[in-house]
């Protein structure tokens, strides 16, 4: 890692404008595609109808319009969001763990959540899912356990705390929660496809209400994160060396673990499970360009948010009209994405 | 096209077998009133002259060599068979899905993974399966235990086999033929006088937008009615379950949409109008909308017939006229 002493640690504002750039077009390009062919300049013309004091014939009839504005647009905002806050929230957890393998899904976050869905669904009383109802509720609190439990074994190992024992520590905790959500499937069989379409994934049936119900807790949390930034850069130089320099690891590493948990859970909730985000986005912004949280953060944000929103355009064209799971999308880049991190990450962990 | 052939295949192979084995009991005393209901009354079969009975299904050959008394049903079609042409007294236990007709015996055995020490542990002498998720045929036969495996129908004839041979292997031949007979009657009946016309139609199994096209069971009997399916596009393989995206539903603005989803995943019309988008839809604006038993809806046993009507009355009251 010394090579990346040559590199800035601050972010050049040209790059979050490029970054940005590559969003509106991640975008516009979802906006325009889909299982069903709309006109690409009635698309462009209703955006514009849209517009505060513009008026503009789009040319769409009212069931073409449902579709742009009732189901392609808030799944575009809400993929955006949810990609946003899983490479911010990944990033987060590998300065506050030290840990360039941490990850939402590898922290017990996830399978924490699938178990809380999983009991919602299967004992949950049966009413049709809204955004307030019990299954984002316990998918939430099923992933504040997982990492919980993560972080207490992880951390109460003697022989030292190390990036591995942390990473193992999640795996026994994934693996005994995955069980016992396994069991709970087996035991009702009956609902075994509603938790399977969760586990994979799904923004296939969002609306504007899943955005209004997440954006409070994403803004917040990410909000937290891209603050704290600068005091993840601190923790990188050690832990004895950060309180040298006027930080208390221990709060930092707290509130910034509170906070991507808080904003992993809350879009896992209307989102289901989508791997690798976390992993994939924050770790390309590294070798890209550098890194200073203060640079791999905000970036993370921006460029998770497109490459979300571009892993669901495929999701919902390749096989049209039919659709293809995202969470599938996301595992078939990002497990060997994960396996050249992995390779090239040898040594950082301990 | 290929599978739908070979599946077609499959089931003339099927019925020709079973004609074979159910002329082979064919002295059966004809103790059952003849009526075109499906029989209701407990007929006394106490014949043996049947059996051996043998039946080509799809894990293979399988003799009865005598009238079975303690059979496990492990398939909720299956159970409905059972009951509806009374074998009913002689199930001794049923799986954790069967919960039609309410006498059923429940048990926790699962269908999706028979535990054969259980299944064994009734004295059993017949069992059903829809499924076979690995060696449970196998490891039945190598009891000693009969085992018919009955998978998901593909169509109508494939639903009439089974229940064919459900009747031949415990005794039961006549009403199961009753049974057939009444069904047919009342489908014609309704496949008669009803036709869509080619109209389309959605039929969904989860709030995902999981359905079910033309290819499938459910399909066939839409097809019969003179509808059109809308998810035919979607499923280029003939998996025949494809997940449809919600543009597509909007933008093909089926005539009719049901509803198989109303059990597991509590949909209601009222659901179905609040969706996003959903609004515009010729259906939601007509109240061309239909909840379905999901059971019945999944089913390919006696209570087809209830289905096939419920269909043709939504489509006398929507589309004709």
């Amino acid at each position: 890692m010394t090579s990346d002493e040559i590199r800035p640690s601050r972010l050049r504002w040209w790059w979050f404008v490029g970054a940005l750039l590559v969003l509106a077009v991640a975008v516009l390009v979802s906006v325009m595609l889909g299982a069903v062919d709309l006109d690409a300049s009635s698309v462009v013309a209703s955006l514009f109808d849209r517009l505060p004091f513009v008026d503009v014939d789009s040319g769409l009839s009212d069931r073409e319009e449902a579709i742009l504005w009732e189901l392609r647009m808030p799944r575009v905002v809400l993929g955006g969001i949810v990609g946003a806050t899983l490479a911010v929230a990944g990033g987060s957890y590998q300065g506050a763990f030290r840990n360039p393998l941490a990850d939402p899904y590898l922290l017990g976050v996830a399978a924490g959540a699938g178990l809380g869905a999983t009991i919602a669904i299967a004992y949950g009383p049966s009413i049709p899912s809204t955004p307030f109802g019990p299954l984002p509720l316990m998918a939430f609190i099923g992933g504040i356990a997982g990492v919980a439990a993560t972080y207490a074994i992880g951390y109460s190992v003697r022989a030292g705390r190390t990036a591995v024992t942390l990473i193992l520590a999640g795996v026994a905790v994934a693996s005994f929660l995955t069980a016992v959500q396994t069991y709970l499937q087996q035991r009702n069989a009956e609902t075994l496809r509603e938790v399977y379409g969760w586990i994979l994934g799904r923004l296939s049936t969002v609306g504007w209400a899943e955005v209004w119900m997440v954006l409070p807790y994403v803004v917040v949390a990410a909000g937290v994160m891209l603050l704290g930034a600068r005091r993840l850069d601190v923790l990188s130089v050690g832990d004895e060396e950060a309180v040298t320099l006027g930080v208390d690891p221990t709060r930092v590493r707290l509130v910034m673990v509170l906070a991507a948990t808080l904003g992993t859970a809350a879009v896992v909730a209307v989102s289901g499970l989508i791997g690798f985000v976390g992993i994939i986005v924050p770790h390309t912004v590294r070798i890209i360009f550098g890194t200073s949280y203060r640079i791999v953060l905000p970036l993370s944000v921006v460029l998770g948010a497109a490459f979300l929103i571009l892993a669901d355009l495929l999701a919902r064209t390749i096989a049209a009209p039919a659709e293809i799971p995202i969470g599938v999308v996301t595992a078939f880049f990002g497990a060997p994405f994960f396996a050249i991190v992995l390779r090239s990450s040898r040594g950082l962990g301990s | 096209m290929s599978p739908r052939f070979l599946t077609a295949l499959a089931a003339i192979a099927l019925a020709a077998s079973a004609c074979g084995a159910s002329s082979a009991t064919a002295e059966t005393p004809a103790t059952t009133v003849a009526t075109t209901t499906i029989p209701a009354t407990t007929t006394t079969n106490s014949d043996e002259g049947g059996f051996p009975v043998t039946i080509e299904t799809a894990s293979g050959s399988v003799t009865i060599e005598t009238r079975p008394e303690h059979i496990v049903s492990l398939s909720p079609t299956s159970t409905e068979v059972l009951f509806a042409i009374d074998a009913g007294a002689e199930v001794v236990a049923v799986d954790n899905q069967s919960n039609y007709p309410t006498e059923a015996p429940v048990t926790d055995l699962t269908g999706f993974d028979p535990n054969l020490e259980a299944i064994a542990g009734y004295g059993t002498d017949l069992v059903i399966l829809m499924y076979d998720p690995g060696e449970a045929v196998a490891g039945l036969e190598a009891l000693g235990i009969p085992v018919i495996l009955h998978p998901a129908a593909w169509t109508l004839d494939d639903a009439y086999t089974q229940i064919e041979q459900v009747g031949a292997a415990t005794g039961h031949s006549e009403e199961a033929s009753d049974l057939i007979d009444s069904m047919r009657t009342s489908i014609a009946a309704a496949t008669d006088t009803t036709d869509a016309g080619g109209a389309t139609y959605y039929h969904e199994l989860s709030p995902d937008f999981y359905t079910a096209t033309s290819a499938t069971f459910i399909g066939s009997l839409y097809g019969m009615l003179g509808l059109t399916n809308i998810a035919d596009d979607a499923d280029p393989d003939g998996y025949g379950y494809p997940q449809l995206s919600a543009e597509h539903i909007l933008a093909e603005d089926p005539s009719l949409i049901f509803l198989a989803d109303t059990v597991c995943c509590a949909q209601t019309i009222e659901a179905v109008g609040d969706r996003p988008g959903w609004g515009v839809l010729t259906a939601v604006e007509d109240g061309a909308i239909t909840e379905l038993d999901d059971d019945v809806a999944s089913r390919w046993g006696p209570r087809v017939v209830e289905l096939v009507e419920t269909i043709a009355a939504v489509v006398d009251a929507h589309l004709t006229g």
